[in-house]
C-alpha cells in the first residue's frame, strides 16, 4: 500500500516538472503582454507597427523601420546561409569521407556553441573595419550583420538538414545509383527532394534564431532606426532596440519596448506553427505513418 | 555506364564545391577562435584573472566577472537541471502521446525558440520588479534557468528513450515498481545523455548576454550573496567593447570566454562519444 502512495506522489511530482514548461511560457507571454499591452492601447496597434519614426524623446513609437531592419538582416543572412548549409549537409551526409566528417561535425558544433557576444566582438574588431575599408561607409551595416548571422544560423540549418538527408531510406539511393545516375544526380534528384520537409524545418528554425539574435547584431548593425536604403545602410533590429533602450526607459517608453517583445513573440510562434504544420504534412504525405 | 559526359562533369564540379563548403566552415571557426586567442591570450595572466577591475575595467582584472559567471551558472543549473530531467522522465516514461503531452512539447519548443532578449524582458518584469529581487545574481540566474530547461529536457528525453526496453522489463520482472526501475535502471543507463544535456544547458547559461543585460545589474565588485549584483563575463566583454573602455582588457576577456566555451564543448563531445560507444557496444 505504501508503495502505491509513493508511486502516486512521484508521478505527480514528475507531472509538475513536465508542466513547468507550459507554466513558464504562459508566464512569459503573460508578463510581456501585460507590460506591453498598455503601450499598444495608447499608441494604437496600427501606429505602432506601421509608424515610420521611432523617437521616444518626441513620443514617436513606430517600429516599422525596426521590422524592416530585422527582415533585411534575416533575409540577407538566409540568402548566404541556406545554400551553404544545404551543401554542407549534403557533404556531411553523403560525400565526406570518415576523417572529414570527424573533423567537420565537431567544427559545426563548436560554431553553434560560440557565444553571440563573441561573434559580435569579432565582428566589431575585424569585420566592421574590413567592411569600412573595402565598401566605404561606417562599416556597420545590413551586410556586416548578415555575414555574422550567416555563421550563427549555419549550424542550425545544417544539422537539421543533415538529419533529414540521413533519414532517407538507403533503397532510394541504391535504386537511383543502380539506374546509372551519378552520385550528384542521386543527391539532387532523389535524396534532396525526399528530405525537403526536414530542410524547410531547419531553415525556419534558423530563421527563428536569426530573428531572435540580439548581441551580435547589436554590435555590428549600426542601430540607426531608419528604413535602410541599401545593403550597406546601418539598421536597427527589433531585438537590438530592446537591448539598447531598456536601460533608461520609463513610462510609455518602457511599455513600448515590451510591446516590441510582443511582436517578436508573435513572429516566433507563427514560425513554430509553420514548422509543426510542415512536419505534420510530411507524416501525412509519406504514406500513412509507414515511414 | 556513364555514357553522357556532362553528369560526370557535374559530379566532379559538385565534389569540389562540397569540399569547398566543408573547408570554409572549418576556416571560419579557426579564423574566429584563432584570432581572438591570438590577440587575447597575451593579455591573460594570473593578475588579470584574479584581480578586481579598476575604473569599470579600464585597467585591472576580471575576477568579479569570473565569480559572477560561476554563481549565475550554478543558480541556473540548480533550478533547471532537476526540472528538465524530471520533466524528461515524465515525457519518456510516464506519458502516452496525447493532446496534453503535445501541448507540453509545443510549449518546450516555443520556450527553446523565444529570443533571449524576451527572456530578459520577462526576467526584468517578473524577477526584478514583480518579485522585488532587484538587479542581482539570483534574478539573472533564474532567467538563465528558464532558458536552459528546454535544452536539458530534450537531450535527457532522447537519452532516456534510447534505454533498451529489455532493461526495464528485466527490472519490472524482478518485482521493482515503476519508480524503482526509473531510478535504479533507466537513469543510470541514460546518465551519459543526461549529463550531456546538463552541460549543454550550462553552456547556454555561460554564454548568454541579452537575457542578463537587465537582470543582474552591472556591479564590478565581487558578488557575495545571491542578492548582490554581478557582471558575468559576456556582459563584461560587451560593456568593455561597446563603451570603448579598454580594448586590451576586452581581448583578454574574450579569450577567457572562448577558452571556457571550448572546454565545455570538448567535454560534451568526449562524453557523447564515450556514451555512444558504450550504448553501441551492447
Amino acid at each position: 500500500m505504501a508503495r502505491n502512495w509513493e508511486e502516486f506522489f512521484v508521478e505527480k511530482i514528475l507531472l509538475i516538472a513536465a508542466v513547468s514548461s507550459v507554466v513558464i511560457i504562459l508566464a512569459i507571454i503573460g508578463f510581456v503582454v501585460g507590460q506591453g499591452y498598455t503601450a499598444l492601447g495608447t499608441i494604437g496597434i496600427i501606429n505602432f507597427v506601421f509608424g515610420l519614426i521611432w523617437n521616444p524623446d518626441y513620443g514617436l513609437y513606430g517600429i516599422f523601420p525596426l521590422i524592416i531592419g530585422t527582415l533585411s538582416v534575416v533575409a540577407v543572412s538566409l540568402l548566404f546561409a541556406v545554400p551553404l548549409s544545404i551543401l554542407g549537409a549534403m557533404f556531411l551526409a553523403e560525400v565526406a569521407p570518415r576523417t572529414m566528417r570527424r573533423i567537420l561535425r565537431p567544427t559545426i558544433q563548436t560554431l553553434a556553441g560560440v557565444p553571440s557576444v563573441i561573434y559580435g566582438f569579432f565582428g566589431l574588431i575585424v569585420l566592421v573595419p574590413f567592411m569600412r575599408t573595402h565598401f566605404g561607409g561606417s562599416g556597420f551595416s545590413i551586410l556586416t550583420a548578415s555575414l555574422i548571422l550567416t555563421v550563427m544560423v549555419l549550424p542550425t540549418i545544417l544539422s537539421i538538414s543533415e538529419d533529414a538527408l540521413r533519414s532517407i531510406p538507403v533503397e532510394y539511393k541504391e535504386a537511383s545509383l543502380g539506374l546509372g545516375a551519378t552520385h550528384w544526380q542521386t543527391i539532387k534528384n532523389v535524396i534532396f527532394p525526399a528530405a525537403i520537409p526536414g530542410v524547410i524545418t531547419g531553415v525556419i528554425l534558423g530563421m527563428g534564431r536569426a530573428i531572435g539574435e540580439t548581441m551580435a547584431v547589436l554590435m555590428v548593425a549600426g542601430n540607426v532606426p531608419l528604413i535602410p536604403t541599401s545593403i550597406l545602410s546601418p539598421v536597427r533590429t527589433l531585438t537590438a532596440n530592446i537591448a539598447l533602450e531598456m536601460g533608461e526607459a520609463t513610462g510609455l517608453h518602457y511599455n513600448a519596448l515590451f510591446a516590441t517583445g510582443i511582436v517578436l513573440l508573435v513572429i516566433i510562434v507563427i514560425l513554430l506553427l509553420i514548422v509543426n504544420w510542415v512536419n505534420y504534412r510530411q507524416r501525412v504525405t509519406i504514406g500513412g505513418g509507414y515511414l | 555506364m556513364n555514357r553522357i559526359i556532362p553528369p560526370k562533369h557535374a559530379n566532379s564540379i559538385m565534389n569540389v564545391i562540397f569540399w569547398g563548403v566543408g573547408i570554409l566552415a572549418i576556416a571560419i571557426l579557426v579564423l574566429v577562435i584563432g584570432y581572438l586567442l591570438y590577440v587575447g591570450l597575451p593579455q591573460v595572466n594570473l593578475t588579470f584573472l584574479f584581480t578586481d577591475p579598476i575604473d569599470n575595467g579600464a585597467a585591472g582584472g576580471i575576477w568579479p566577472s569570473i565569480v559572477s559567471t560561476f554563481y549565475i551558472t550554478i543558480v541556473a543549473l540548480v533550478v533547471a537541471a532537476p526540472l528538465g530531467v524530471l520533466a524528461a522522465v515524465y515525457l519518456a516514461e510516464y506519458s502516452g502521446e496525447n493532446t496534453f503531452v503535445k501541448t507540453i512539447r509545443f510549449a518546450t519548443e516555443t520556450l527553446a525558440s523565444v529570443p533571449s532578449i524576451v527572456f530578459g524582458l520577462f526576467g526584468l518584469a517578473f524577477f526584478v520588479v514583480y518579485l522585488q529581487m532587484g538587479f542581482c545574481i539570483l534574478a539573472g540566474g533564474l532567467t538563465l534557468a528558464l532558458m536552459a530547461i528546454p535544452t536539458i529536457l530534450r537531450t535527457s528525453e532522447v537519452a532516456i528513450e534510447t534505454v533498451p526496453q529489455s532493461y526495464k522489463e528485466g527490472s519490472m520482472a524482478l518485482g521493482s515498481s515503476k519508480w524503482q526501475t526509473v531510478i535504479r535502471v533507466v537513469i543510470p543507463a541514460a546518465i551519459g545523455g543526461i549529463t550531456t544535456g546538463i552541460i549543454l544547458g550550462m553552456a547556454r547559461a555561460v554564454e548568454e548576454t541579452a537575457a542578463i543585460l537587465y537582470t543582474v545589474g552591472a556591479t564590478t565588485t565581487v558578488p557575495v550573496s545571491l542578492f548582490d549584483g554581478g557582471d558575468p563575463l559576456p556582459l563584461h566583454l560587451y560593456t568593455l567593447a561597446t563603451e570603448g573602455i579598454s580594448l586590451p582588457n576586452a581581448y583578454g576577456t574574450a579569450a577567457v570566454l572562448v577558452i571556457l566555451i571550448l572546454v565545455i564543448t570538448f567535454s560534451t563531445n568526449y562524453l557523447v562519444e564515450r556514451y555512444t560507444k558504450k550504448m553501441m557496444g551492447r
